[in-house]
């Protein structure tokens, strides 16, 4: 009988220092399937894929193609044997183009001279073929996320890669983005290449997959056929018990305005005209307001300009009655500002700093952990630490000293989001909270929103996700192109008409 | 137990220090053999013998005391350069803050007729000055701090130069002797030179360059002004979100880098045991060894104390070098070939863990290999 596995990985073991990371994990990729892998953060999807990439050697198990047992030393090995991936931190030249980016390793060239226009012409018709919109010529420090992680989509399709992986690849796409990928997904699969398909957003894998194999804490849960298994049945399988997929929430009741911000106006660092163009609006003390859109249409450049991390062109912000349009970064923090930032390896975290230290990023000047000598309390960031550790459940190999490096996405920014709420702010501007997390933490992420609006904060919430648009908002502003759009009621309005509004086919008059 | 000690990051810096070392040597070595086979093995014991070339007890100490003058101002060159790297900058303009120092400490004592104390302060706010320059640079135009650091160490250069030259002797490139013109700016001994032989040489400035050093440590790893600085060096967006001001920390940091190095040329100055020549073409060595010496020390401040010893040692070894064998510029050869696989120690550090790595692995396949041996063992009785 022919072998019918493009790739098994059977038996797998990884260990790192104080966590086992795969604890004899077993998945076999049927040629032409889309085979989803499903686990929280943490689970050791990522270890998994990267001993099959070769970034790590397993200690234990081994890896077949066709049925062959191969030795995967580097991604070299693995892209001989036509393995490709998308991962979750994108592998790419800033300053290079994606063209660049995509022929980078594999450039065509007659006598060591470049021949890219073949390339290019190759590069456009898959970018064209798949719908991927891509500027072969733009840089990538210049294009969005979103635009990034299509140019690593390219790249793989460049390569022509027979096993695809893709590490959680829906986390930065629009809704939109999401659908066409879903059918790329499938014509790719149809044409006999085989998907392995990181997530953990259930509809997703219910929409896409054809089976799907599941993983918690390191362990081989089971693989089972998505057609035949509930939703609720795969979460249960993934975190171990049932989740209240589901916001709780009471009617907010919202009090006095603790942030507003009046005619805001912010330069774009990608283009001449400005990013964020007059945006007003108000949030209320015991109110979620959200700023849902999709990525690109100055989100990122609103929250910069007003956390003070890029200067305004115009506009006025006032916080808690304050005026702080022209107040440096700490004192906007001082005067109750909390910020989990949209990018946490840019912004939220010093990864080469221990836990402990990271935990004080925002406070580490107070008397609490500096004395009157400028000499650092070590022990008191320390118990700090491990009261934000014990009450958040961070988790991590060895606890608050562990290199903030060393963790996973999930944990990272759990640390992150215990930190800006432990602060106690009186706004708390959440980007992209639940970015790239698994249902659990976004759960617990959520609950921990609420929480803040209930004690009486102002909740900021910029997303891209409709889920949680929908979910934890109590007033929804949609940003369409710098400007806001729309004001709706996530009560009364459905994710069609948010969609028309974010896609710029519908706009008000709005007066937030 | 022993992994664990193998892996232990100070062990490894100690270890990957004197491998580089003994490479280095060895480099050295098969240099000399090329150059004249016959007198190589002379030479480069010589080279680390130093000063135990001598064979009376009391040149040996006079010896080993000129060696130690001029490790105080390799240790706050170095000092200098793995300060600013801690915090993300590479300070290659550390000679040009060192020539500054040179030229203030030279013209406060000749000129001014300033005392030691007024001489070393004042090379040492120049210096930061200097130092200033390029942290402005860095901050608010983005220019490079290696790019401007490198441009400043001419300007310093020439500047030195001339500044210098009315106080130099009528009939040499060389400034005045500070124990003729300027005794008052004579750095004290407080008593050091009865462990050296008489060597009046080495000075006050030595216990200052290791307090300096353990000042260095101390801000570095326990104080807020350390963990801004780092934080700064290791995520300058981090640094920024969290309201650090990373531009002041850019600037202040390449000032205290360049006050350090400026010092550290108040400390060689201002013993009397060189004087500057006001025909230089070239600025001092010493700035860019302290680059080598701050990575050989594993870019600590007490390691940097032993490794601007040890170059220093090799350097000063050099003197001794036959030179009917040898063309005289064979001492700077050999040390440079010496202190250029000091700079190896990073790469040292990671072969090493690479080797762990690999005997691990091949342990545990091993051990796996036996385990399923006796299970088919088992499997056949």
């Amino acid at each position: 009988m022919e072998n019918q596995y493009a790739i098994e990985m059977l038996h797998i073991t990884k260990k790192f220092p104080g966590i086992i990371a795969n604890d004899d994990v077993t998945i076999q990729l049927k040629k032409g399937e889309i085979h989803a892998l499903l686990g929280e953060n943490g689970a050791g999807k990522s270890t998994l894929m990267s001993v099959l990439f070769g970034l790590y050697q397993a200690e234990e198990g081994i890896i077949k193609k066709d049925g062959k047992e191969v030795h995967i030393k580097n991604p070299n090995d693995a892209n001989d044997l036509g393995i490709g991936m998308v991962h979750q931190h994108f592998k790419l030249v800033e300053c290079f183009t994606v063209l660049d980016n995509i022929i980078m390793g594999v450039e065509p060239n007659k006598f060591g001279f470049l021949q890219k226009k073949e390339a290019r012409e190759k590069v456009v018709e898959l970018s064209e073929k798949y719908g991927l919109h891509i500027d072969p010529d733009a840089y990538i420090e210049d294009i969005t996320v979103g635009m990034q992680q299509r140019t690593e989509i390219l790249k793989m399709l460049y390569r022509e890669n027979e096993i695809l992986i893709f590490d959680e690849p829906t986390a930065v796409l629009t809704p939109q983005e999401i659908d066409e990928l879903m059918q790329i997904m499938k014509n790719l699969a149809a044409e006999g290449k085989s998907i392995l398909f990181i997530s953990h957003k259930l509809n997703e894998i219910k929409a896409v997959a054809d089976r799907c194999s599941v993983l918690r804490k390191g362990k081989y849960i089971g693989t089972v056929d998505t057609k035949d298994a509930t939703i609720e049945e795969l979460s249960a399988m993934m975190v171990g018990h049932n989740v209240n997929l589901h916001v709780q929430k009471e009617e907010s009741v919202p009090g006095d305005v603790v942030l507003d911000i009046e005619n805001m106006t912010v330069a774009s660092k990608m283009h001449k005209n400005n990013a964020v163009k007059n945006v007003s609006l108000k949030v209320h003390r015991g109110e979620v307001v959200c700023i849902a859109g999709i990525d690109g249409n100055g989100q990122t450049e609103f929250v910069y300009g007003l956390t003070g991390l890029e200067p305004l062109v115009n506009g006025k912000i006032t916080l808690c009655g304050e005026n702080i349009t022209k107040a440096p970064i700490r004192k906007r923090l001082l005067s109750g500002m909390s910020h989990i930032p949209e990018d946490r390896h840019k912004h939220g975290l010093v990864l080469d700093y221990p836990l402990d230290y990271n935990c004080v990023l925002q406070r580490y000047f107070e008397p609490e952990f500096t004395d009157k000598f400028g000499f650092l309390k070590k022990g008191n960031i320390r118990k700090y630490a491990e009261k934000l550790i014990e009450q958040y459940d961070v988790r991590s190999g060895q606890g608050a000293i562990t290199i903030a490096r060393s963790m996973s996405g999930g944990n990272q920014q759990k640390a992150i989001v215990a930190r800006e709420i432990d602060k106690n702010p009186e706004l708390l501007i959440a980007v992209q909270p639940t970015r790239g997390l698994d249902v659990g933490a976004i759960e617990y992420i959520h609950k921990q929103i609420i929480a803040q609006r209930d004690s009486g904060k102002g909740v900021l919430l910029v997303s891209l996700e409709l889920d949680e648009v929908m979910d934890v908002s109590d007033r929804i502003l949609v940003m369409y192109e710098g400007e806001i759009v729309g004001e709706l009621n996530p009560k009364t309005t459905t994710e069609d008409e948010l969609g028309l509004y974010m896609a710029g086919a519908k706009r008000d008059e709005v007066k937030a | 137990m022993i992994k664990k000690i193998l892996r232990n990051e100070a062990f490894q810096s100690l270890f990957a220090s004197l491998i580089c070392i003994i490479l280095g040597v060895l480099v050295g070595y098969v240099v000399l053999l090329f150059i004249n086979p016959t007198g190589a093995g002379e030479a480069i014991s010589e080279v680390l013998k130093n000063f135990f070339h001598y064979s009376k007890t009391n040149l040996q100490l006079k010896n080993f005391g000129n060696t130690l003058v001029k490790t105080a101002p390799l240790i706050m060159c170095s000092l200098s350069i793995l300060f600013a790297y801690k915090v993300g900058l590479f300070n290659i303009g550390a000679p040009g803050q060192y020539c500054v120092g040179i030229c203030v400490s030279l013209y406060c004592a000749l000129s001014l007729g300033l005392g030691w104390v007024p001489c070393m302060i004042i090379a040492a706010v120049c210096g930061a000055l200097y130092g200033a320059v390029v942290g402005l640079l860095k901050a608010y135009c983005n220019v490079n701090e290696v790019i401007s650091g490198i441009m400043l160490n001419w300007i310093a250069l020439y500047s030195t130069n001339m500044i210098l030259t009315p106080v130099k002797e009528v009939t040499s490139p060389y400034t005045f002797h500070l124990d003729v013109e300027a005794p008052q700016a004579i750095l004290p001994t407080l008593g050091l030179e009865k462990f050296f032989a008489g060597n009046e040489r080495v000075t006050i400035a030595l216990p200052l360059s290791i307090i300096a050093a353990v000042v260095i440590l101390i801000i570095l790893d326990k104080t807020k002004f350390g963990y801004e600085l780092k934080a700064t060096g290791f995520n300058k967006n981090a640094a920024k979100y969290c309201g650090m001001a990373e531009k002041r920390n850019i600037i202040v940091t390449l000032m205290i880098s360049g006050g350090i190095a400026a010092l550290g040329a108040s400390f060689l100055y201002l013993t009397d045991f060189e004087q500057w020549s006001c025909t230089s073409s070239a600025v001092p060595a010493m700035g860019f060894n302290g680059i080598a010496a701050a990575f050989l020390g594993g870019l600590n401040p007490i390691g940097a104390i032993f490794s601007s010893y040890f170059i220093q040692h090799i350097t000063n070894g050099g003197a001794f070098v036959d030179k009917t064998m040898y063309c005289s510029q064979i001492s700077d050869l050999i040390s440079a070939i010496i202190i250029y696989l000091c700079g190896f120690v990073f790469f040292i550090k990671y072969a090493m863990n690479y080797l762990i790595d690999k005997t691990e692995e091949k342990q545990a396949i091993k051990a796996k290999a036996a385990a399923e041996a006796n299970t088919q063992e088992g499997g056949d009785k």
